[in-house]
C-alpha cells in the first residue's frame, strides 16, 4: 500500500494538471462532507433581504427568498455529489461484472447482454432518464437508478472490449493450466486487469451523472424545491437573470462546472496511478 | 516400457463462420482444417520436436495436447487413461485418481492437470501483470497440489531455485524482470507441480540468441532431473538437433514426416523436410551440396482437397499423382514414417 502511495506522490509531482484535479477533488469531498456544518447561514431559510448582490455579508448573494447562495451552493455539494457517486457505484458494479462476463464467456452471455445494452442505446439517454423518473416516481433514489441505467451501455461496453481481448491472453491460458476455472479466471485474472481503465471510465462518468442527476433537477425532476441541489438553484436564477440578478444562477452553474471539470480532469490522473505498468 | 503419451488420430477443425445471420445467407460451413490424423507415441524422459512453417498447426497440436483446445477427433491417452476426450473446460476440475495411477514423476496422487504442463512463447503476456513472479509459480501449486503457507513458500522457493530464478526477484511484476527472467518464470510456473508431459510452445524464439542457451541448458537439465518428456514446439532446427530425440515435421496440419532427429536431419526422406533442413545455414556446408528453395505460399488450410497432397505445387518433386491422391505413409526403417508418393531413401538417393 505504501508502496501505491509512493508512486502516487510520484506521479503527482511530475503532473501538475492531476495534482490540481486531486486538490479540487479533495476540496469538492470536504464540502460535501462538513460543508453543511461549516456554512454561515441555514441554507433553507431566509438570512437577509431578497436578491441582494454579493457582498461580504452574502458572498454569492441572496435569492429571491433571501436564502444566502453561498450556503446553499455548498450545502448541495452533499446531495450532488451522493446522488453521482451512488449511480456511478451502482453501474460500475453492475456494468463491469456483466460487460466482463459477456466479453469473456462469448456466446448467449454476449448476446443477451449486447441487446440489452443495444436497447438502452437506442434511447436518447437524458429523455431516458427524464421517462424512468417520470414512471417511477420523484424521488432521489429514482434519480440515482435512472443515471445508473443511462450510463449502464457505456460500461458493458468498455468492459466487455477490454474482457474479450484477454479472454485467450498467456496468462489466462496459464490460469486454465493452473486448473482455475472460467468463472475463478474472469474474477481472479481477468476483473483486476479491467480496474485501471474502468476507473478512468468512473472518473469520466462522474461528471457526466453530476450533470445528468443536476439536469433533471432542472427541468423538475427528482429533488424539490427548497432542497440546495444545483440543478433547481441554476433553475430557478434563471428567470432573475433578464432581470439583472445573475448571481443566482451564476454560482450554482460554476459548482457545477467545476465537479465536472474535476472529474474529467482525475481520469487520466487515475489511469497512471492504477495502471501497474508505470510503477517503477 | 510403456509410452506415456499416445495419440491417435488426432485432429482439430476450426469452423469458419458461415456467414449472416438469416438462414438464407448463411453460406455452406467451410472448416479449418488445424490439424489433421496426427499420430504418435512419446516415452518418459524423451523429447519429441514438432517443426514447421508459421500456420502449419504446430501450436494447436501443442494446445490441443496441453488439453487447452477439445480435439474434433481422435484419442489423446496419457499414462493409459484417455484424456482427448475430456472437455478441456472440465479437465482442470478432474481431482487426483488413486495414488500411483497417474503418471508421475513422483509417487503420490496427482490430478491429470498438474501432469500436463505447458511453457508459452511470450513469456510476459503469460503472467499476469498485476502478479509477483511468486504468485504467478504459486497459483499452480495453490490449485493443484493444495499446498498453502510455509510449505507452499518453500516449495516455490526451490522450483524457483532450480530454475535459476534468485529468491530477491520473486517479489517482482513482470514488468520489472528481464526478458529471460520472465522465461524462467513461465518455466518455474509450468514444472512447480512436476509434470510428467511438459509442452513447450517455442519457448526461446522471443529471447536473444545468449538467453536462448542459457535457457535451453536449464531445460535439459531440469528434463535430466525430473524424467519429464517434452513436446518441444520451435521454428529453430538448431535448437530441436540440440534438444530433440525424435522429429515431427508439419506441413498444413498433417505430419509430413517422422523420425529420430539424428537421421531425419542427416536425410531427409520428405521433400519439404529437405527443403526445411536446407534452409539452415550450418557451418561447414560442403560447397555444391544443393539447396531446395520453395517457391510460392503453403495452400489454404479451409476445406483442403482430401484427394490431393497438401504440398503439391510447391513441392520440388511432384507429378501429376500427387494432386488426384493423397500420398501414403510409408514406413522406413528405423522407426521412421514419411507421407509422400515419392520419398527420397537412401535407395532412391543413390539411384538418382
Amino acid at each position: 500500500m505504501s508502496a501505491s502511495l509512493v508512486h502516487a506522490r510520484h506521479m503527482l509531482s511530475g503532473n501538475p494538471v492531476t495534482a490540481l484535479a486531486f486538490g479540487l477533488f479533495a476540496l469538492l469531498v470536504a464540502a460535501a462532507l462538513v460543508g453543511p456544518a461549516l456554512v454561515p447561514f441555514d441554507p433553507i431559510a431566509a438570512a437577509g433581504p431578497a436578491l441582494q448582490p454579493p457582498s461580504a455579508r452574502h458572498w454569492f448573494g441572496t435569492d429571491a427568498v433571501g436564502r444566502d447562495v453561498f450556503s446553499r451552493v455548498v450545502v448541495a455539494t452533499r446531495l450532488d455529489l451522493g446522488m453521482a457517486f451512488a449511480a456511478v457505484a451502482i453501474v460500475f458494479v453492475i456494468g463491469t461484472l456483466t460487460g466482463a462476463a459477456a466479453g469473456f464467456f462469448g456466446g448467449w452471455v454476449d448476446r443477451v447482454v449486447g441487446r440489452i445494452a443495444d436497447t438502452v442505446m437506442a434511447f436518447p439517454l437524458f429523455v431516458l432518464a427524464m421517462g424512468i423518473v417520470a414512471a417511477m416516481g420523484n424521488t432521489v433514489a429514482n434519480i440515482v437508478i435512472a443515471t445508473a441505467v443511462v450510463n449502464f451501455p457505456l460500461y458493458v461496453r468498455i468492459s466487455r472490449t477490454e474482457a474479450n481481448t484477454r479472454r485467450n491472453a498467456g496468462y489466462v491460458e496459464a490460469a486454465r493450466l493452473s486448473g482455475y476455472s472460467e468463472g475463478r479466471i474472469l474474477l481472479n485474472e481477468i476483473l483486476p486487469n479491467l480496474l485501471p481503465i474502468m476507473m478512468v471510465q468512473v472518473s469520466l462518468s462522474l461528471g457526466y451523472a453530476i450533470l445528468n442527476c443536476a439536469g433533471l433537477s432542472f427541468i423538475g425532476l427528482g429533488v424539490r424545491p427548497p432542497t440546495p441541489e444545483w440543478g433547481i438553484m441554476v433553475a430557478e436564477g434563471a428567470s432573475y437573470i433578464v432581470s439583472g440578478e445573475w448571481w443566482i444562477a451564476l454560482f450554482p452553474g460554476l459548482a457545477l462546472m467545476l465537479a465536472v471539470f474535476t472529474f474529467n480532469l482525475l481520469g487520466d490522473g487515475l489511469r497512471d496511478i492504477v495502471d501497474p505498468r508505470r510503477r517503477t | 516400457m510403456t509410452a506415456l503419451l499416445e495419440v491417435q488420430g488426432l485432429q482439430k477443425r476450426f469452423p469458419m463462420g458461415g456467414g449472416g445471420m438469416l438462414p438464407c445467407r448463411r453460406a455452406a460451413p467451410s472448416f479449418l482444417h488445424a490439424v489433421e490424423d496426427v499420430s504418435f507415441t512419446l516415452r518418459a524422459g524423451e523429447t519429441l520436436g514438432l517443426v514447421g512453417e508459421s500456420g502449419c498447426g504446430k501450436s494447436t497440436l501443442a494446445r490441443l495436447l496441453a488439453r487447452l483446445l477439445d480435439p474434433t477427433e481422435g484419442s489423446i491417452r496419457l499414462g493409459g487413461q484417455e484424456i482427448g476426450a475430456i472437455p478441456a473446460k472440465r479437465f482442470g476440475a478432474i481431482p487426483a485418481t488413486r495414488p500411483g495411477a497417474m503418471p508421475s514423476t513422483r509417487p503420490g496422487a496427482m490430478p491429470p492437470r498438474a501432469a500436463i504442463q505447458m511453457v508459452f512463447q511470450d513469456a510476459e503476456g503469460s503472467i499476469n501483470p498485476r502478479h509477483t513472479a511468486f504468485e504467478a509459480i504459486a497459483r499452480p501449486l495453490r490449485q493443484l497440489s493444495r499446498l498453502s503457507g510455509a510449505e507452499l513458500r518453500t516449495r516455490v522457493e526451490r522450483t524457483a531455485a532450480l530454475c535459476g530464478l534468485p529468491a530477491e526477484l520473486l517479489g517482482r511484476f513482470p514488468h520489472q524482470l528481464s526478458g529471460g527472467q520472465k522465461a524462467r518464470v513461465g518455466i518455474a510456473r509450468a514444472v512447480a507441480t512436476e509434470p510428467a508431459l511438459l509442452v513447450l510452445d517455442e519457448p526461446t524464439s522471443a529471447l536473444d540468441v545468449s538467453v536462448q542457451v542459457v535457457i535451453l541448458d536449464l531445460l535439459r537439465s531440469l528434463q535430466a532431473r525430473t524424467g519429464a518428456a517434452y513436446v518441444f514446439v520451435s521454428h529453430d532446427l538448431n535448437v530441436v538437433r540440440l534438444l530433440c530425440d525424435r522429429v515431427l515435421v508439419m506441413y498444413l496440419g498433417r505430419v509430413v514426416e517422422e523420425g529420430a532427429a539424428e537421421t531425419l536431419f542427416a536425410a531427409p526422406a520428405h521433400p519439404y523436410t529437405r527443403a526445411l533442413v536446407g534452409a539452415v545455414s550450418v557451418p561447414g556446408r560442403r560447397k555444391g551440396e544443393e539447396r531446395v528453395r520453395l517457391s510460392g505460399e503453403p495452400r489454404s488450410p479451409i476445406d483442403p482437397d482430401p484427394q490431393a497432397c497438401r504440398f503439391h505445387g510447391r513441392c520440388p518433386i511432384g507429378q501429376d499423382l500427387c494432386a488426384r491422391a493423397a500420398p501414403p505413409v510409408h514406413e522406413l526403417p528405423g522407426g521412421r514414417r514419411v507421407a509422400c508418393h515419392f520419398p527420397l531413401t537412401a535407395g532412391a538417393m543413390a539411384a538418382a
